[in-house]
């Protein structure tokens, strides 16, 4: 605890502030900020109802004004901290509101009504987890069935990617050829090509195939990657030639070469390639909703999509359900996160 | 069986010739040095013998068979390498199975190999480490053992020792001769340590820019070098060289004149007037004035306690001499130095 509180504590000038310890902190809360506020106010969000979400000024927590029941209503009544004219205040239930005139009773006394003028009340809020956003989707929408569809998706798209940007980065870092740098230049310019480029000869290409409307045409044009067979081929450019030659040596075959001494090898760098491959397939939005066009077959993100009709977006459900769509994602990156970092170092990518 | 020959062998790289007309017949059971500076070749002609380059034109024959279009594997050798090239993923156990799982060899076989080589290098006490593990002397132990278990026609060394510090060196040196001598199997080894060559070789191919010099045995090429660079690169420390012209030429006498001005008789040398360069080697000047004695100024005194290195400057030339014993000599002193005892080697 105090070796956190000295590392906190711990400034350039000494004993004084530097003004580059000024810079640190302001640059590290204002990134804090910037990088972590959409997702706090994501999360919480999510646990607002409807009404809630519509509220301006937006809270980051979920409140609600409380409400209370009130003999002689049929309905709860939300409750308000009001001003009264003699200057005290009290705890009222509004009735109806005329005009900007609160009509409001006292609930333990529900006989008399108290008029207060709408600007000298203020609602007596809690915090309340609107669960439903969660629960209701699980029942009334398909999660499961899409949440099924994105975990096939993905994991068959990153393993195959894996296999195939592997074999190919194999070849070019190990083998020599006419041609090899030419190859290797053109997967990159590959990178330059963005998909909504290529979207229409995919689509035919897809449809041509027979794969329209199933999950292979969702996963097979995606696993091809310029970016994986990059981070594998430099990586495996650092693996001793000599190995392979060893290898060699010892009677393996090519591929025994590849599947026993390349690939447990590269495992860093397959680390990062598969952790990029998940975020990049889970998140994908546009190829499969092109692809898919029935709803059984839909994707997490896909199928988020429907809660965004034509006339209302169901924002709490949005949330809601964005939320839990992030949580692989996320739980990847904290399992996984120091394979990025090392394996990333020794790619040479940033 | 491990007769390997090289008949007219040749490599390229692109337009550049690394080997150039190579001609060797290395016998069963001998163990044979490729020595020379860095970028001879040697290497490359090991890896062409390995089989992990292919000669450019030329043969290669292994007990009689060319063996051209035979890749690596199924040649029957085993190689070690110069970084040893351990499976790095895989334990010492592993990295010893591997070769012999590859060729679908029965477990239990496997098994009684390993233990047999292990015993042999004892490596025993850490076959389940990984070679990250292991010391460099360890490592080169298991690199040694990987290519013994396989049981190979020929063992191919490409530098095994350059990677160990000189002590172990020096007594991993004495553990491959005496291997070699157990296993009678036909080693190549490869390396630009003379020392390593003279002390472990049957024979030393000696090559220069990827052609062979000489090619005898480790005395032959001591005492009978062939050319200039070959008298240079065997001996340690390497053979003075002093220019001259011959200028009386006699029969059984003749007397050469150095550069700097100082006269030499010798025995006999070629045509008078001809210019010639005479070697020496260290060991074997003489220090003491006699009637034939050179005369030069000290520059460096190393006393090694048992002999003494002496630095010297003859007339403008740079010579070696190594004294036996202990001298009391500082540099800018004169000493003299007799030729008379030494062989001299004289090139043209």
């Amino acid at each position: 605890m105090s070796g956190i509180v000295r590392f906190l504590t711990r400034r350039r000038g000494g004993k004084g502030w530097h003004w580059t310890d000024i810079v640190t902190w302001a640059w590290l809360i204002g990134g804090l900020l910037v990088m972590f506020g959409p997702a706090v106010w994501l999360v919480g969000s999510s646990f607002k109802s409807p009404a809630a979400l519509a509220e301006f000024p937006p809270t980051i927590l979920p409140y609600v004004t409380q409400k209370v029941t009130v003999e002689g209503y049929d309905k709860p009544l939300d409750l308000y901290e009001a001003t009264l004219e003699d200057g005290s205040t009290a705890v009222l239930a509004e009735v109806r509101r005329i005009g900007v005139v609160s009509q409001m009773v006292d609930p333990k006394d529900p006989g008399e009504i108290v008029k207060v003028n709408i600007a000298k009340r203020t609602p007596v809020r809690e915090m309340s987890f609107a669960t439903d956003n969660y629960t209701e989707p699980f029942t009334h929408f398909d999660f499961v069935r899409y949440l099924w569809n994105s975990v096939f998706v993905t994991v068959t798209a990153t393993l195959i990617t894996l296999v195939v940007n592997s074999m190919a980065a194999f070849a070019l870092s190990k083998y020599e050829f006419r041609g090899r740098t030419m190859a290797m230049l053109l997967i990159l310019a590959t990178l330059m090509v963005p998909l909504s480029v290529i979207m229409v000869p995919l689509y035919s290409i897809v449809s041509a195939l027979g794969l329209f409307n199933n999950l292979w045409g969702v996963i097979l044009p995606t696993v091809a990657t310029p970016t994986g067979v990059f981070i594998l081929r430099q990586y495996m450019l650092t693996i001793p030639d000599e190995l392979v030659d060893a290898a060699r040596m010892d009677k393996a075959s090519e591929w025994q070469i590849y599947w026993r001494i390349i690939l447990p090898l590269t495992a860093p760098a397959l680390a990062v390639l598969a952790i990029f491959s998940v975020v990049w397939r889970w998140n994908d939005f546009l190829w499969p909703l092109i692809v898919l066009s029935r709803k059984e077959l839909y994707t997490l993100q896909v199928g988020l999509s429907i809660y965004s009709g034509e006339l209302n977006v169901q924002w709490h459900f949005i949330l809601a359900m964005t939320v839990v769509t992030m949580i692989p994602v996320v739980l990847v990156f904290i399992f996984l996160q120091r394979f990025i970092t090392t394996g990333i170092a020794g790619t040479g990518l940033k | 069986m491990g007769h390997i020959k090289l008949t007219n062998v040749k490599k390229s790289f692109g337009a550049v010739d690394v080997i150039h007309d190579v001609n060797l017949e290395i016998e069963d059971g001998e163990f044979v040095v490729f020595v020379g500076p860095s970028g001879c070749g040697k290497s490359t002609l090991l890896r062409m013998i390995a089989g992990l380059d292919r000669p450019t034109s030329g043969d290669l024959a292994i007990d009689g068979k060319v063996v051209n279009t035979v890749p690596a594997a199924d040649r029957g050798l085993a190689m070690v390498f110069q970084s040893y090239a351990l499976y790095p993923h895989m334990s010492v156990r592993q990295n010893l199975a591997f070769g012999l799982e590859n060729t679908r060899m029965p477990k239990d076989e496997i098994a009684a190999r390993i233990a047999e080589a292990a015993r042999m290098l004892e490596i025993e006490a850490y076959l389940d480490r990984r070679p990250g593990q292991l010391s460099g002397g360890q490592r080169q132990r298991v690199a040694i053992g990987r290519a013994i278990v396989r049981r190979p026609v020929a063992f191919l060394l490409d530098e095994p020792l350059s990677n160990l510090d000189a002590e172990l060196r020096g007594s991993t040196r004495a553990e491959l001769a005496a291997l070699h001598a157990r296993l009678a199997a036909t080693m190549i080894y490869v390396t630009h340590d003379q020392v390593e060559a003279m002390t472990l070789a049957d024979r030393i191919v000696v090559l220069r820019a990827g052609r062979i010099e000489q090619v005898g045995t480790p005395l032959d090429l001591y005492n009978r070098p062939a050319n200039r660079f070959v008298a240079g690169f065997i001996g340690s420390p390497h053979m003075n060289f002093l220019e001259g012209t011959v200028e009386a030429a006699g029969p059984g006498r003749s007397v050469v004149a150095l550069a700097g001005g100082q006269k030499l008789e010798l025995p006999s040398t070629g045509m008078a007037g001809a210019r010639v360069t005479l070697g020496v080697r260290p060991h074997h000047i003489t220090l003491g004035r006699s009637e034939s004695s050179l005369s030069a100024k000290l520059t460096l005194v190393e006393a090694l306690g048992a002999e003494t290195v002496l630095h010297a400057d003859l007339s403008g030339q740079k010579i070696l001499v190594v004294a036996p014993g202990q001298h009391d000599l500082a540099p800018g002193e004169s000493i003299d130095l007799s030729l008379a005892a030494a062989p001299i080697h004289l090139f043209d």
